[in-house]
């Protein structure tokens, strides 16, 4: 009896080498390359200027797009205000539009009415990068406010469409977007002051 | 013409670039277009409305959409409700 349940494990043992040959093999092929992907993997990890250097670039082809007011503003208040392109009446189709949108970074879009300073809603929007390395999906903060712009001023429709739409204050607190709204118009305000002084001085 | 590409920890990532008057050229520029759209990205090009003089983008969906006087082809990630 316990002869024949030796021959079986020693049968079993011969029929599972090759198996077990492979395996081994396979492994030790896996090795460097495992290695190097720890090695960059810490690469990314170990490399604090990477961020910095990202987010300057972003912001260099930001400036590159937008107007130099856009430019302006986002440097000076950290958002930028981008109009919005329908009108429901024909009293809303003139110059002024009759609502505008403040795009920050990594934070929702809020709609507004320029006229009133009224808030009318956030759009929760994001950008991410599935196919990013190192589990990295989120873009530079100035490359997200240009993306937002991008798809604002070319298909805001499509856009706000894709967006999650909440009222004010789910992540954005109400006074600080009406404090943004005071600063953006004092920033206009020292801005005009700034442009007609050169004129007048003609 | 340029090709970028926004991407998480770089900024823009120079894709392609080439004189799309040129045949060989624009074959690259072309694959490259429909790689980046089949990755799921949006692809737009800054341009200055005739209108108004202002700044804006405008989204090409394909490689025949690209205004013939651009100088670059943004590509970013899609939207989606955050």
């Amino acid at each position: 009896m316990l002869l024949a349940l030796l021959a079986l494990a020693l049968i079993a043992v011969v029929l599972a080498m090759p198996l077990a040959v492979r395996r081994i093999e396979e492994w030790r092929g896996d090795r460097p390359q495992r290695r190097r992907g720890d090695v960059h993997s810490l690469d990314e990890l170990y490399d604090p200027g990477r961020e910095r250097r990202a987010e300057q670039r972003a912001r260099e082809l930001l400036r590159s797009c937008v107007n130099e007011e856009e430019w302006g503003m986002y440097r000076d208040l950290g958002f930028i205000r981008v109009a919005g392109r329908h009108a429901r009446r024909e009293i809303d189709r003139g110059a002024r539009a009759a609502y505008a949108y403040l795009v920050y970074p990594h934070k929702p879009i809020v709609a507004y009415v320029p006229h009133s300073g009224q808030l009318l809603s956030e759009y929760c929007v994001e950008f991410p990068d599935l196919t990013g390395s190192g589990g990295r999906h989120r873009l530079p903060a100035s490359d997200d406010v240009l993306a937002k712009w991008m798809a604002l001023t070319s298909d805001e429709d499509r856009v706000i469409r894709r967006a999650n739409m909440h009222l004010i204050g789910r992540q954005l607190d109400p006074a600080r977007v009406r404090r943004d709204l005071w600063r953006l118009a004092e920033w206009e305000r020292r801005r005009g002051d700034r442009q007609r002084v050169p004129q007048s001085q003609r | 013409m340029k090709f970028l590409r926004m991407k998480p920890g770089h900024g823009e990532v120079l894709l392609a670039e080439g004189d799309p008057s040129v045949q060989e050229d624009e074959e690259r520029l072309v694959e490259e277009f429909r790689r980046q759209l089949d990755e799921g990205m949006w692809a737009a090009v800054p341009v200055t409305n005739a209108g108004s003089g202002r700044r804006e983008a405008q989204m090409v969906k394909d490689y025949a959409d690209i205004p013939p006087e651009s100088e670059r082809v943004i590509f970013f990630p899609r939207a989606s409700g955050g």
